[in-house]
Formats: C-alpha cells, sequence, structure tokens
C-alpha cells in the first residue's frame, strides 16, 4: 500500500491575497503578461492605485483561465477578455434560471 | 491497449488537408475546452482530440499513424507491430496523453540528452462536494494518475492517494490549487501543480446562490395571518423562527450568517410557502364561504389596473 500524505491548498476565493510575483508563480506567467492582462481588463488588482499590487483570489481564477484560453485556442488578449465576460455573463443568467 | 482512430476523434477523412485537421481542431478545442464548455465529458474529449491533433498536424507522426492506420478500426484491442520504431524529434509535449500514443510516439529521441529544466505539466480535476461539506470543511480522498519518466525517458503511469482537506467556505465553480501535486518536472525542474474545481452536488432541501442558502418554508393561511414561531432547519442545526403577523407566500426571512462561512459568511434566506387546506368536511366548507363574507377582498386588483 502506498502511504497516505495530507495537503492544505489555497482556495482562489475573495479572501486570497497573492503579490504580483505570487500570481506569476500559481498562474505560470511573467510580470509583463499579468500587467497587459490589467490593462486589457481581465483582472484587478485590490488596490490599483497602490504601490505594490495585490490580487484576490477570483482575480487569479481569472488569469488562469484566461491563460488557458490563449494557449489552448490561441485567441488574443482581447479574444480572451470576451470569452471570459461571456462565461460570467452565462453563470449569471443559468442562477437566474434556475 | 485499444486503438484510436484519430480522424474519427477529430471528425475529419483520411485525405483531410493539413488546413482540415486544422480547421477541425480548432473548432473541436472550442467546443470542449474545459474553461469554456458545459458539455459533461469536455475534459475527456478535450483530451482525446488534444492527442489526435498531435499526431495529425505532424507530417512525420502522421505518416507513420497511416502506415498502421487502415489495418485497424477505433476500440480495437492492438498492440504496435514488431517493426515500429518511431523516434520524435526534438522538444515532446509530455502531457498525460493515452498509453496507445506513449506506446506508438511516447519515445521522443533527444529527451535524455536535453538538459533543460521545465516545470512539470499542471493538472485539472473536478471536485464534487456536498453543502455540509462546504459549510463545515471536509477532508477528501484522492485518487492521482501521475506520469513519471524512467531512466530512458519513457513516461511511466502511476497510481497515488493524496488527502486533501478543504477549508469550509468554498462555493461552486472556486479553485483550489495544490501546489507540487501536478505532473513531475522535466530534468529536475519543479512539480507542476494539481487545481481542483468545486462543483456542488444538490441538496434535498437547501438550494445553493453563491454563499447563501434558501430554503421554502411551507406554512398554513392561519400561521401566516396570525404569526407564529416554527422551527427551521439551517447548516448550524434547527432554530427558531418568528413568522409574522400578516405575512404572505412567497415573502423572504433572512436568517443572517447561516450560510456558508467566510469573512462575509452568507445568509439564510426562507421563503414562506402558503399551503390552504382543500375543504373535506360540510364544516370546513362553510368555515370557507363565513371568511368570503367576513373579509372579502380582491387579491387581483393590481392586475385589473394593469389591463
Amino acid at each position: 500500500m502506498s502511504k497516505r500524505e495530507s495537503f492544505s491548498c489555497m482556495v482562489l476565493d475573495e479572501n486570497l491575497r497573492l503579490t504580483l510575483r505570487e500570481v506569476c508563480v500559481v498562474c505560470g506567467v511573467e510580470e509583463t503578461h499579468v500587467v497587459k492582462m490589467v490593462e486589457e481588463g481581465i483582472a484587478e488588482p485590490v488596490d490599483p492605485a497602490a504601490g505594490g499590487w495585490e490580487f484576490s483570489g477570483i482575480a487569479v481564477a481569472r488569469i488562469r483561465t484566461a491563460r488557458r484560453l490563449q494557449r489552448d485556442l490561441h485567441v488574443n488578449l482581447a479574444g480572451a477578455a470576451l470569452a471570459l465576460d461571456l462565461l460570467d455573463e452565462i453563470g449569471r443568467l443559468g442562477k437566474l434560471h434556475e | 491497449m485499444k486503438f484510436r482512430d484519430y480522424y474519427e476523434v477529430m471528425g475529419v477523412p483520411r485525405s483531410a488537408s493539413d488546413d482540415e485537421i486544422k480547421r477541425a481542431y480548432r473548432r473541436l478545442a472550442r467546443k470542449y475546452h474545459p474553461d469554456v464548455s458545459k458539455e459533461p465529458d469536455a475534459e475527456d474529449r478535450f483530451k482525446e482530440v488534444g492527442e489526435a491533433y498531435e499526431v495529425l498536424k505532424d507530417s512525420e507522426k502522421r505518416t507513420a499513424y497511416d502506415e498502421l492506420g487502415s489495418r485497424w478500426k477505433e476500440g480495437q484491442e492492438f498492440s504496435p507491430p514488431p517493426q515500429w520504431d518511431f523516434h520524435s524529434q526534438g522538444d515532446q509535449d509530455p502531457r498525460a496523453f493515452s498509453d496507445f500514443f506513449e506506446q506508438l510516439f511516447g519515445q521522443a529521441r533527444g529527451a535524455q540528452t536535453s538538459s533543460v529544466s521545465r516545470k512539470g505539466h499542471n493538472r485539472q480535476a473536478e471536485i464534487a462536494i456536498t453543502l455540509e461539506e462546504a459549510f463545515s470543511g471536509t477532508t477528501r480522498s484522492l485518487s492521482l494518475e501521475q506520469v513519471e519518466y524512467d531512466k530512458s525517458g519513457r513516461p511511466q503511469r502511476k497510481q497515488r492517494q493524496i488527502n486533501v482537506k478543504i477549508p469550509a467556505g468554498v462555493t461552486e465553480g472556486r479553485q483550489i490549487r495544490l501546489a507540487g501535486q501536478g505532473d513531475p518536472g522535466i530534468n529536475g525542474g519543479p512539480s507542476g501543480d494539481l487545481f481542483l474545481r468545486v462543483r456542488m452536488m444538490p441538496h434535498r432541501h437547501f438550494k445553493l446562490d453563491g454563499k447563501d442558502v434558501s430554503l421554502e418554508l411551507p406554512i398554513t393561511p392561519w400561521e401566516a395571518a396570525l404569526g407564529t414561531t416554527v422551527r427551521v432547519a439551517t447548516l448550524q442545526g434547527d432554530v427558531d423562527l418568528r413568522i409574522p403577523k400578516g405575512s404572505q407566500s412567497g415573502q423572504r426571512l433572512r436568517l443572517k450568517g447561516k450560510g456558508i462561512p467566510g469573512e462575509k459568511p452568507g445568509a439564510q434566506q426562507v421563503i414562506l410557502k402558503i399551503v390552504t387546506p382543500a375543504p373535506e368536511t360540510q364544516a370546513q366548507e362553510d368555515l370557507y364561504r363565513r371568511m368570503a363574507e367576513i373579509m372579502p377582498m380582491n387579491p387581483r386588483l393590481d392586475n385589473e389596473e394593469q389591463l
């Protein structure tokens, strides 16, 4: 029998705060790429005016999804941003429909 | 090992041009991308399509595959012919493809000689949890299939069990990251991560909307009219809920802090549903008639004004 290891995990939710560097590690992207995504409106830092950016877990999940869409579907940043917004809208409509 | 018909997976004829294959791939990738698709088996289909494309887009692999191809059908029992000797050139994407793929194309020429270290691939999985588990947190045992590389660079599949502690307060669609639990790194690179996407299982009584839970509470007309106190189930156990005098069907009563916990905990919405008893005896029917006399009302007044 293999021995069982236990792991705690990081939940990408609204309470989580990650620095720009940490976001890059979690999402596997370069800092410049995150900056471009912020400019495109894909994710917003918690306080955009603050010196060192921090991101919520929700923003991190969006950055990750945008990255995957770019890589797997060959869409550009604007296309990924549009897809993310439409996915949010589908989620919202789905809830209304229940 | 089963034979996989990559042309069938991609829905293209064997004679398809490179452009046709590329178009088919793009279309299927959009349809089954796990971040976009609502198809139940999207993740698996996306992988299948990716694997088929990995072979058909590469003229060397496609030629080798075509030489086998016409003799087998999808799903047929298969083992590579003894003279099979395919070494793919250069940088091979070691994503977890099927055994069929690994047997045919898994041996990368130059993989051992390349010394570039790289982080392993991330893995994605879904985890279905109950409302009670979201409320109080839980520990889940997961079975992971992991690809490891032996000395000659051939991928090996291994099953591994891990326990994952899921904290209280997760909600639908949230992602959970387990650092270093994805595929192992290449040439000493760090392991990839495992991302779990939370799916909430439907509950027999409670409905879920983000961090709020809602519950339909049936009451009698006299309980609604006169007001009363009833026992109501919450995720934290039963509580006494005061129904105010003159309550109406569909009215929502809010129990603060009784939803999914968190920094901003959710609430429980109790939705009143007045259940009117059908008269079964003459006396009951007379009672309804007297009500109609003593307190006449027209609940459709608003509707008539609009007409």
